[in-house]
């Protein structure tokens, strides 16, 4: 399958520059960035299988010998290309702070409690159709010194590689309704409300497991067109 | 190649970036926490063909300050020039690092071939680089490529960098045999980055 990359869709990424989140202001480029041309070395990538990732690993509530305080919950859905094609068998790679907004890091001095029963870190591959699944629990709110009583919004972190080096992305889920979007410069870093909707997560009462597990739906959606040249004229 | 815009579809809007944050380590580059780590530093096992090559360098910020919270992620060519080829054990073309406290990061490799550009004309040896860490909203993306090599002079990438910052892409030889490639995020000396 041979695929093109549009610069215009890089447009829906902040600006690196986005001087309301302080770590940004010493790390962010202040010359502009060159047009790479699209040669081997970015349209080809590293790939995964099986071997990358063990049983268990989607499971983030199943890593310990009880299970961890919080809300449990199930965080399913599609990865796909620009064209809404699914990317099958791609790794994607998750890891969050746990119910109380504690990460397992050893840097981080969030006084709240650490879970002995959550490290807070999971992989999947998609399967045929680009679907994947984790089951978890729900990560708290976290205090961070960037202002006056700043808090992030309850988020996963994901990583993916897709197809490419340039489909390759890091970013955050978030959870609907959540009342700290309007005050977290990392959210609103992304300017275009419409983009930034991108990153919140669908509550799915058909994802939710009776008594046992609240399901939630979030799409990744990575660089790549179809690029395959068109045979024959397309009848309307 | 071009898509017939009778059939193509609107493209769906891709999912933007957000930053890796400061606490990734533990999921990402899991070694001090006991976990599987999905690549590393050491790119090239022994007894992989080519050149064997060790990259050192350090992260900076726009003060200066070693960026202590940074990862780093290289893809790489073979010695032959080829991607993901096929029966090379030892071999993904895939490096992922966790910079040290101190913003150090170092990289066991072995160089790689010349790769086609899309004009056919070749591309010196490189590796791409990719820069993730907190504060950086999105990851920025350069390449490294060796002193010395003679294919520098016509690598059409370096090419399109202004005269004044090319020396920003090129690892420089060290006496113990080495290369040395600091990437400067900002300020003077800032490393060319790239929109791909």
């Amino acid at each position: 399958m041979s695929l093109i990359y549009p610069r215009e869709s890089l447009a829906a990424h902040p600006a690196n520059a986005s001087p309301a989140y302080g770590s940004t202001v010493k790390r962010a480029p202040s010359q502009p960035l060159i047009l790479l041309p699209h040669t081997l070395s970015e349209t080809t990538g590293p790939v995964f299988g099986h071997s990358a990732v063990a049983a268990g690993d989607s499971d983030l509530t199943r890593q310990h010998v009880g299970e961890p305080l919080g809300e449990r919950i199930i965080v399913s859905g599609r990865v796909l290309d620009e064209d809404g094609r699914p990317v099958p068998h791609t790794l994607i790679e998750i890891w969050q702070a746990n119910a109380a907004g504690r990460y397992v890091h050893v840097r981080d001095q969030h006084p709240a409690p650490l879970d002995p029963n959550f490290t807070g870190a999971g992989r999947a591959l998609t399967d045929a159709e680009g679907r994947y699944r984790f089951v978890t629990v729900k990560p708290g709110a976290y205090p961070w010194r960037n202002h006056h009583n700043a808090w992030r919004p309850a988020h996963i972190h994901f990583s993916l590689f897709g197809p490419s080096f340039l489909s390759r992305v890091i970013t955050q889920m978030y959870f609907p309704g959540d009342p700290l979007f309007q005050y977290d410069p990392i959210f609103q870093s992304i300017t275009d409300a419409q983009v930034r909707d991108r990153l919140v997560s669908r509550f799915d009462l058909a994802t939710t497991e009776p008594e046992w597990a609240l399901g939630y739906q979030f799409d990744i959606v990575l660089r790549g067109r179809n690029a395959t040249p068109v045979e024959e004229p397309h009848e309307h | 190649m071009s898509i017939d815009p009778q059939t193509a579809q609107a493209p769906l809007g891709i999912t933007p970036s957000q930053t890796i944050g400061p606490f990734f380590a533990y999921a990402l580059t899991p070694r001090a926490y006991g976990g599987s780590e999905l690549a590393t530093g050491t790119v090239a096992a022994e007894g992989v063909a080519g050149e064997r090559i060790r990259i050192v360098g350090t992260v900076y910020d726009g003060d200066g300050a070693p960026v202590g919270d940074a990862m780093l992620e290289t893809w790489q060519a073979d010695a032959q020039g080829r991607y993901n080829a096929a029966g090379n054990a030892g071999f993904t073309g895939f490096g992922r690092i966790e910079a040290t406290a101190e913003g150090t990061f170092q990289i066991e490799t072995i160089r790689p071939g010349p790769v086609a550009a899309p004009d056919g004309t070749m591309q010196a040896p490189h590796l791409s680089l990719s820069v993730f860490a907190r504060g950086l909203l999105t990851r920025l993306t350069t390449r490294i490529y060796f002193e010395g090599e003679a294919a520098n002079a016509a690598d059409p990438v370096l090419a399109l960098v202004p005269a004044e910052r090319r020396h920003t892409l090129i690892a420089t030889s060290q006496p113990d045999g080495s290369f040395r490639f600091d990437v400067h995020l900002q300020g003077e000396n800032e490393t060319v980055f790239f929109a791909s």
